[in-house]
C-alpha cells in the first residue's frame, strides 16, 4: 500500500524498481539454471560485476540523499563505505580460521607475520555474523553522528563542510595504511573463504550476494524515497534551498541534518559490506579522497535529487569505466574527465534531467 | 703571501705522510712506486686497486694528484686496444681524450673504444683520504680542515708533537681550532692524568662528534679516575645542553621549510578559492604544469642549469597562468555562484590535464637537475647545518608572498580584484569589467601555482601525480588560515609546518600528519572561518 | 517515458552484447593476458612491463609462435585500483580465455587476484621482488624473494664494507615490514646489538625527509660505520636521495643500499649526488654479455628510443615468458594443470649470463648482484654471488614461517607444508 503510494506518478522510480526486480530474478537464474552454451547464459564474471554496480548504486543513493535533498556535498562518503566494508572484511577474515597459510586458528595471516601474539581488542566479536552486521551499521553511523554533531552544531556549511569531510576521509586513509593499526595496512583484508558457511567461490553464493545487493538497493531506494516524500523530506528541501529561513521558522535544522547524514552513512556502510565479499578485497584505497569525489560525480551525471538518477549515474559511469579500461586503456581518463566537465556545464540536472525535459516537451 | 707558510709546512707534512703509509711500500723507489701503481690500476681488481692508489699517493709524483682526482671523478679511462690511460670528456658517443701520464692531447675517439677505470665505495674513501693528505699543504683552508678531520680518527697520544708542529704554521682560525681539538683528543687517549683533565676543560661545549664519541667511550672505561670522571661528566652535560638547543633550532628550521612549501602550494589556491570562491581541484595539476615547464626549459638549455631555473619562473607563471585563463573562460565562467559545481568540473579538468601530461611526457618521472648553488648545506657548527635548497625555497616563498601581497594591495588590478570579490554588483556599477577581472584573478592564482611547481621540482618528483600529493594539503592550509586572507595562508602554512615537525619525532611521520588533520577538523568546528576570518559582507 | 525506456534498453543491450563478443574468436590464436596498470599511481612502473610483454610476444610470433599458433596479447588496464585487479583478472580468464597472465606489481594487487587465479585454475607470472611468505599453485614468482636480494646485500655490507650500525628505512607496507623483520632477525643472529639498529617507516609518497635524514646523520656520527638499508618505495625515493645529498651524506660516509631503485627509477633522478650508493638486484642493464646486449637492442628498437633503459622486473618477465613457452612446448598444450606440471625444473637463460630454473616452490634461481650507482644512471656491479640462489618462499628468519616449506610436485603438492606438524594448511 505504502509502496503504491510512494510510486504513484513517479515513473522514474517505478521503472528503476521494476527493472531492479526483473534483474534480481533474471540474472541469477540465467547464471545458475542455463547451461554455459546457451545464448542467454550470464557468466559469473558478469553477475559479480553487476553485483558490484548495485553496491555502487546504493552508495550513490546514499550520497544523493544528503546532497540532492539536503544540500550537503559530502566528499567523505567513501569513508563510510569503506568502514562498512572493513567490518564485513573482519568477519570474513575471522571465518578463514585455521585455513590461513600459517594455520593459526585465531590470528589472520598478516598478524602472524607481524609477530602479533594476540588479537587486538577491536577484532573481538567479529567471528559472529550478527555482531559484524551490527558494526556495519554502527561504525559508519557513529562516525557520522560524531562528525556531524560537531560540524552542524558550529554551522560549518557549504564548501567548508565538503573540505572537512575530505580531510576526514584523508585522515582515515593515512591511518588505515599504518600497519600498526591492525587492519592489514596497505594490503588490507583479502583471501576470504566463506560467508555463513557458504564458499565464496561457488556460483550459488555469488548469486545470493547478488540478490542481497539488489534487495539492499531496493530497501535503500524505498527508504530514501519515503524520507523525501515525507514531511521530513520537505524540511530537508527547505534546508537545502534556504537554511537560515528554515531555522528562523523554527525547525531544528541541526537535528534534521544530523539524522539524515547518519542514516545516509549507514546506507553507505551497508553498500560497503555487500561490496567486499563480491570483489574479494578491502584495502585503504577505498578511503581515497578521489574515490569519494567520483561517487559525487556518479550522482551528478545521473541527475541529483532524483534517486533513480543516482542509480542510473552509478551504473553508467562504472559501466563506461569498465568498458573503457579494457577497450582504450590510454584514453579512459580523458573520457571520464570530459564527461565530468560536460555534464556539469551542459547538464546541470544530469542525464535523467535531459530525459525529463524531453518528456515534458513531448507532452 | 701564500708561499711563505707553505714551505714551512712541508716538513711536518712529510712526517705525517710517512706515518700514514703502509710500511711495505716504503722500501721501493718513488718512480717505480708510481709506474707500478699505474699498471695495477689498469689490470687489478678492487682490492689491488686499493694498494695501487696508496702507492701512487705515496710516490710523491707530481702527476699523482691529477690522476687520483680524475679517478675519483670517473674521468679516467683506458683505451681498450693498448691500455693507454687517458682523461676523457664524453659528449654523447664521442670522447675527447688527453694522455693521463704525458698530458698531451690525443684528439677525439669513439666512446665505445674506451673502458672506464671503475672504483667502488671503499676506493672512493681511500682516494678522498689520499687526496686529503696531499692537500694538507693545499692553499685552501677548507681542504686543510677536511684533512685534519680525517686525521682525528686514527689519532694516538704520540701524534701531539706532529700536531703542535702543524699548529705553529697554521694561519686559518677554523683549522687551528680543529687542530687544538685533535690535540685534546690525543691527550685524552694518553695516560697522563693532568693532561687529560686540562684537555677535558678545554673541550667544554665542543660540538664535534669526534669529541662526543671520545667522551662517551672515556666514560665507558672501567676503573676511571674519579676526578677525571667528574670532569668528563661535566663536559658531557655542557655538550648535551648545547646539542639539545641546536636540535630545537634545527627542528624549527625544518618546520619553517616544510611550512614554506605548504604556503607556496596553497597561496595560488588562496586566490582562486579565497578571492573568487572557486574550488579548483585542478590546482595541483597547475603546480605540476609549472614543474614540467622547469623540466622542459632545462632540457632546452642543459649547460646553464642556474639560468634555466630563473627563466623557468616567468615561463611557469605564463604556462600555468594561461592554462588557468583558458579553464576560466571555457568552463568556470559558466559556474560562478555554484562553488560545489566548480569542484566537479575542475576535478574533470584535473583528470584531463594529468592524462595529457602522461601522454606527452610518458608516465615516468622526469629528472630536474639542481644547480650547484642550491645543493649542499651551510654548516653553522658541527651539529647544525641548514640545507641550501630549503633556505632558498623559504626565501623564495616569502618573496612570492610579498610580491602577491603588494600586487593585491598596491596595484589597480589588485584594487579591482578586491572590489569584485567584496561586492560584485557594486564593482560593476563602478565600471569594473568583472568578467575580465575574474579571468585575470584566476590566471594569477594559476600562475602562482606554476611558480610553486618550479620550487617543488627542486624537492620532489616531476611526474603526472605530483599535483595530487599537494591538493589536499593546500586546501587544509587555506581553510585553516582563513579563506580570502593571504596573511592567514602564510601564518597557517608555517604553523602547520612547524607543528608537524615538532610532533614527528615522537609520533612518526604518518601519525603526525593524521594528528594535524584531526586538529584542523576540530579547529574548524571551533572557528569555522579559520585563523583570520574575513570581515564584513564578503564573509557570507 | 518512451525515451527513458529506450535508453535503458539500449544500455542493457550494450552491456549484454559486450559480454558475448569475447566468445566468438578463439582457437586461431593463443591468448596471453597482460595485467599491468597503465593509469593511476602504478602506471609509472607498470607501463614498461606491458611494453616488455608486447615485445616478447611479438618476438615469439616472429619465431613462428607457439604450438603452431600465433600468440595474441590481451592488454587490460586495472588502473592501479586493487579490487579492479581481481575483476579484470576474472575478465581475462573467464571472458577472454587467456592461457596465462603476466602481470601485477604491488603485493596488494597480487593478493587481490590470487583467489581468482586459484578458483579458475589459471596461471599468473609475477615479475617483481616481493616479501615472500606466499606460495600458490597458480602463481610463478619470477622476481626476487628476500633471500635473493636483502640478505646477500646485508652480507656484502657487513663483510666487505665493515658496516656495524644499520638503519632500516622503509615505506609502511608489507614488503618493507617483512623484509626489515627478516633483516632484523638476521642481523641479531650475527651479533648486532639492538642499539645499533634503527628502524623507520614513512607513508607512501613521503616528500619531507628533513628530520629523518638528520636523524640518520646523527645515528651515523657515533663512531661506527653505518649503512642504510632502504626499502623505500617509488616516488618517495627522489626527495629522499635529494635530501641525503643536501645534508652531505655521501656514499662513502653512509652508503644506502636500496631494493626498489633500479635503472628506470634512476632515469627520473639527477644522479650526480647519488654516485656510489648501492642497489641489490638480480639483473643490471650494465651486465656485459651477448644475450643482454641483444635484449637491450631489441627493446630499444621496439620502443623506438635509444634512451630507454632495461631493469630487473623486465628481466623477470623475460625469464618467466621463456619458461612458460618452454613448459607449453614440453606439455604440448596450454592447459593450466599440464603447464604447472611441466614447468617445474624448466631451465632457461637469464640476462645476467647464467641459467635460471623453476623450483618446485614456484620461485626461480637467480644470481644476486650488487651495483653502485654511476653518474650516467647505470649501475656498476661491485659484487655478485658465485652461483645461483634459489628463491625461498618461507623465510627461515621469521617465527611463523621457519617450519614451512613449499613443494608443488606430487605427492606433496602443497604450498605451506609444516615440517613439524606434518600438515598442509591453507591452499592446496
Amino acid at each position: 500500500m505504502i509502496l503504491l503510494h510512494l510510486l504513484n506518478k513517479d515513473r522514474g522510480s517505478s521503472f528503476t524498481l521494476g527493472l531492479l526486480a526483473l534483474v534480481t530474478v533474471a540474472v541469477p537464474a540465467c547464471n545458475l539454471l542455463l547451461p554455459e552454451s546457451s545464448v542467454l547464459h550470464i557468466s559469473t564474471y558478469t553477475m559479480t560485476l553487476l553485483g558490484k554496480y548495485l553496491c555502487y548504486a546504493l552508495l550513490a543513493v546514499a550520497v544523493d540523499l544528503v546532497w540532492g535533498y539536503l544540500g550537503i556535498l559530502s566528499l567523505g562518503h567513501g569513508a563510510f563505505f569503506a568502514l562498512g566494508g572493513y567490518a564485513m572484511g573482519m568477519y570474513l577474515m575471522r571465518q578463514i580460521g585455521s585455513r590461513g597459510v600459517y594455520g593459526n586458528p585465531i590470528l589472520p595471516d598478516f598478524m602472524v607475520f607481524l609477530n602479533w601474539d594476540q588479537l587486538p581488542w577491536f577484532w573481538h566479536g567479529f567471528q559472529w555474523f550478527w555482531f559484524a552486521m551490527l558494526m556495519v551499521l554502527l561504525v559508519p553511523g557513529l562516525l557520522a553522528l560524531v562528525f556531524g554533531w560537531l560540524a552542524f552544531r558550529s554551522r560549518v556549511t557549504g564548501v567548508y563542510l565538503s573540505i572537512m569531510t575530505q580531510a576526514l576521509t584523508y585522515a582515515l586513509l593515512l591511518a588505515f595504511f599504518r600497519n600498526e593499526m591492525g587492519f592489514g595496512g596497505n594490503n588490507g583484508l583479502t583471501d576470504f573463504k566463506e560467508i555463513l558457511g557458504f564458499s565464496l567461490q561457488s556460483d550459488s553464493t555469488r548469486a545470493m550476494l547478488f540478490i542481497a545487493s539488489a534487495l539492499a538497493l531496493a530497501f535503500g531506494y524505498l527508504s530514501c524515497l519515503y524520507i523525501s516524500r515525507s514531511r521530513l523530506g520537505r524540511v530537508c528541501t527547505a534546508i537545502r534551498d534556504q537554511e537560515d529561513r528554515t531555522r528562523f521558522i523554527g525547525y531544528r535544522v541541526e537535528h534534521v541534518k544530523l539524522w539524515i547524514f547518519t542514516f545516509s552513512a549507514m546506507l553507505a556502510g551497508v553498500a560497503g559490506a555487500l561490496y567486499v565479499p563480491q570483489v574479494g578485497i578491502i584495502n585503504p584505497n577505498e578511503f581515497s579522497p578521489l574515490g569519494s569525489i567520483e561517487i559525487v560525480i556518479w550522482v551528478a551525471v545521473g541527475g541529483r535529487a532524483t534517486l533513480y538518477g543516482a542509480v542510473a549515474g552509478a551504473l553508467m559511469v562504472n559501466y563506461s569505466k569498465s568498458y573503457l579500461t579494457a577497450a582504450m586503456p590510454d584514453a579512459w581518463l580523458f573520457a571520464l574527465g570530459a564527461l565530468f566537465v560536460l555534464v556539469t556545464l551542459l547538464l546541470p540536472r544530469g542525464i535523467t534531467g535531459l530525459l525529463r525535459r524531453k518528456e515534458l516537451m513531448s507532452k | 703571501m701564500q708561499h711563505q707558510p707553505r714551505k714551512h709546512r712541508i716538513l711536518p707534512l712529510l712526517t705525517l705522510l710517512i706515518m700514514l703509509l703502509p710500511l711495505s711500500s716504503m722500501a721501493a723507489d718513488d718512480s717505480t712506486l708510481f709506474t707500478e701503481g699505474i699498471s695495477i690500476l689498469i689490470k687489478g681488481n678492487f682490492k689491488e686497486k686499493q694498494l695501487a692508489i696508496q702507492q701512487i699517493a705515496a710516490s710523491g709524483d707530481s702527476r699523482a694528484r691529477g690522476l687520483l682526482q680524475a679517478l675519483l671523478e670517473g674521468k679516467l679511462y683506458r683505451i681498450k686496444k693498448d691500455d693507454t690511460l687517458v682523461f676523457a670528456e664524453i659528449t654523447d658517443s664521442r670522447a675527447h681524450i688527453r694522455s693521463a701520464l704525458g698530458g698531451e692531447n690525443l684528439g677525439e675517439i669513439k666512446k665505445r673504444k674506451l673502458k672506464k677505470i671503475t672504483i667502488n665505495n671503499g676506493l672512493r674513501t681511500s682516494l678522498k683520504s689520499s687526496l686529503a693528505r696531499i692537500d694538507l699543504s693545499s692553499p685552501d683552508p677548507a681542504v686543510r680542515l677536511q684533512a685534519v678531520n680525517l686525521l682525528i680518527i686514527g689519532l694516538s697520544p704520540k701524534d701531539s708533537g706532529l700536531l703542535t708542529n702543524l699548529l705553529e704554521t697554521e694561519t686559518d682560525d677554523s683549522v687551528r681550532e680543529e687542530l687544538l681539538t685533535a690535540m685534546n683528543i690525543a691527550a685524552l687517549r694518553g695516560d697522563d692524568h693532568g693532561a687529560a683533565v686540562t684537555a677535558l676543560k678545554q673541550l667544554h661545549g665542543n660540538l664535534s662528534p669526534a669529541v662526543r664519541n671520545e667522551i662517551s667511550s672515556l666514560l665507558n672505561k672501567e676503573n676511571l679516575d674519579e676526578s677525571l670522571q667528574k670532569e668528563a661528566l661535566l663536559v658531557q652535560r655542557s655538550i648535551q645542553s648545547k646539542v639539545s638547543f641546536f636540535g630545537l633550532v634545527e627542528k624549527l628550521f625544518f618546520g619553517l621549510s616544510l611550512g614554506s612549501v605548504l604556503v607556496l602550494a596553497a597561496i595560488g589556491l588562496a586566490i582562486t578559492f579565497g578571492v573568487i570562491g572557486v574550488i579548483n581541484m585542478a590546482h595541483g595539476e597547475l603546480i605540476m604544469l609549472g614543474a614540467y615547464t622547469t623540466y622542459v626549459i632545462q632540457q632546452l638549455m642543459p649547460n646553464s642549469i642556474g639560468l634555466a631555473l630563473f627563466l623557468s619562473i616567468p615561463a611557469a607563471f605564463l604556462v600555468s597562468g594561461l592554462t588557468g585563463i583558458i579553464i576560466e573562460r571555457s568552463v568556470i565562467r559558466f559556474l560562478y555562484g555554484r562553488p560545489l559545481e566548480t569542484l566537479l568540473a575542475t576535478f574533470g579538468i584535473s583528470l584531463i590535464l594529468q592524462q595529457t601530461v602522461r601522454s606527452i611526457f610518458s608516465p615516468l618521472n622526469r629528472s630536474v637537475a639542481t644547480p650547484a648553488w642550491m645543493s649542499g648545506s651551510i654548516q653553522i657548527n658541527p651539529i647544525l647545518s641548514l640545507t641550501t635548497n630549503r633556505i632558498t625555497i623559504l626565501i623564495f616563498s616569502l618573496l612570492v608572498f610579498a610580491g602577491l601581497y603588494l600586487l593585491l594591495r598596491r596595484s589597480s588590478l589588485g584594487l579591482q580584484v578586491r572590489a569584485v570579490s567584496q561586492n560584485r554588483a557594486m564593482a560593476r556599477a563602478m565600471g569594473v569589467q568583472a568578467a575580465r577581472v575574474d579571468a585575470l584573478t584566476f590566471g594569477l592564482g594559476s600562475g602562482i601555482a606554476g611558480i610553486a611547481g618550479v620550487a617543488l621540482a627542486q624537492l620532489t618528483n616531476v611526474g603526472p601525480n605530483l599535483g595530487q600529493a599537494y591538493i589536499i594539503d593546500s586546501f587544509m592550509v587555506v581553510v585553516f588560515g582563513g579563506v580570502g586572507n593571504l596573511w592567514g595562508t602564510l601564518i597557517g602554512g608555517l604553523t602547520l609546518g612547524v607543528a608537524n615537525k615538532f610532533i614527528e619525532p615522537w609520533a612518526g611521520a604518518v601519525l603526525a600528519k593524521i594528528i594535524i588533520l584531526v586538529f584542523i577538523i576540530l579547529f574548524i568546528q571551533k572557528r569555522p572561518q579559520g585563523l583570520f576570518p574575513q570581515k564584513g559582507r564578503a564573509a557570507e | 517515458m518512451k525515451s527513458t525506456l529506450l535508453a535503458a534498453t539500449l544500455g542493457c543491450a550494450l552491456a549484454i552484447g559486450s559480454v558475448f563478443t569475447g566468445h566468438a574468436r578463439a582457437a586461431e590464436t593463443i591468448k596471453v593476458g597482460v595485467l599491468h596498470s597503465l593509469s593511476g599511481t602504478m602506471a609509472i612502473s607498470e607501463t614498461t612491463l606491458k611494453d616488455t610483454m608486447l615485445m616478447l610476444i611479438t618476438e615469439q610470433n616472429k619465431k613462428g609462435g607457439l604450438l603452431g599458433k600465433q600468440l595474441e596479447a590481451v592488454v587490460i588496464d586495472p588502473a592501479s585500483d586493487w579490487p579492479l585487479f581481481a575483476e579484470k583478472a576474472r575478465e581475462l580468464i573467464e571472458k577472454e580465455k587467456v592461457a596465462a597472465v603476466f602481470g601485477c606489481w604491488t603485493s596488494v594487487s597480487r593478493k587481490s587476484v590470487l583467489p581468482v587465479f586459484e578458483e579458475l585454475n589459471s596461471l599468473l607470472f609475477y615479475p617483481v621482488q616481493y616479501e615472500g611468505e606466499e606460495s600458490s599453485k597458480n602463481v610463478f614468482y619470477t622476481g626476487a624473494a628476500p633471500n635473493q636480494q636483502a640478505i646477500p646485500a646485508v652480507d656484502y655490507l657487513m663483510n666487505d664494507m665493515n658496516v656495524k650500525r644499520w638503519v632500516l628505512a622503509g615505506t609502511d607496507y608489507v614488503y618493507p615490514r617483512t623484509t626489515n623483520k627478516i633483516l632484523e632477525a638476521y642481523l641479531k643472529s650475527k651479533g648486532v646489538a639492538d642499539a645499533d639498529i634503527m628502524i623507520n617507516y614513512t607513508p607512501f609518497g613521503h616528500s619531507d625527509w628533513q628530520s629523518i635524514v638528520s636523524d640518520i646523520k646523527k645515528f651515523g656520527s657515533e663512531g661506527k660505520k653505518t649503512a642504510v638499508v632502504s626499502t623505500i618505495n617509488g616516488d618517495a625515493n627522489v626527495p629522499f636521495y635529494k635530501e641525503l645529498g643536501n645534508q652531505g651524506i655521501t656514499a662513502d660516509t653512509i652508503p644506502v643500499v636500496a631494493f626498489s631503485v633500479g635503472e628506470e627509477e634512476l632515469s627520473g633522478i639527477d644522479t650526480k649526488p647519488l654516485v656510489g650508493h648501492l642497489a641489490a638486484w638480480n639483473y643490471f642493464m650494465s651486465v656485459d654479455n651477448e644475450v643482454n646486449d641483444a635484449f637491450i637492442e631489441n627493446w630499444q628498437s621496439f620502443i623506438k628510443s635509444e634512451k630507454r633503459v632495461t631493469n630487473d622486473p623486465m628481466e623477470a618477465h623475460y625469464i618467466g615468458f621463456s619458461m612458460w613457452v618452454k613448459a607449453v612446448e614440453k606439455a604440448g598444450s596450454t592447459d593450466s594443470t599440464a603447464v604447472q606440471e611441466a614447468i617445474i625444473g624448466v631451465t632457461v637463460p637469464n640476462l645476467s649470463g647464467g641459467y635460471s630454473a623453476m623450483m618446485p616452490n614456484h620461485h626461480i634461481t637467480k644470481p644476486v648482484l650488487i651495483g653502485e650507482i654511476q653518474e650516467d644512471g647505470q649501475f656498476e656491479v661491485v659484487w655478485q654471488t658465485s652461483g645461483m640462489v634459489a628463491g625461498d618462499a618461507w623465510s627461515d628468519f621469521l617465527e611463523g614461517s621457519k617450519d614451512l616449506i613449499s613443494d608443488w610436485r606430487s605427492p606433496l603438492s602443497c604450498g605451506n607444508f609444516n615440517v613439524k606438524t606434518g600438515e598442509c594448511s591453507g591452499s592446496k
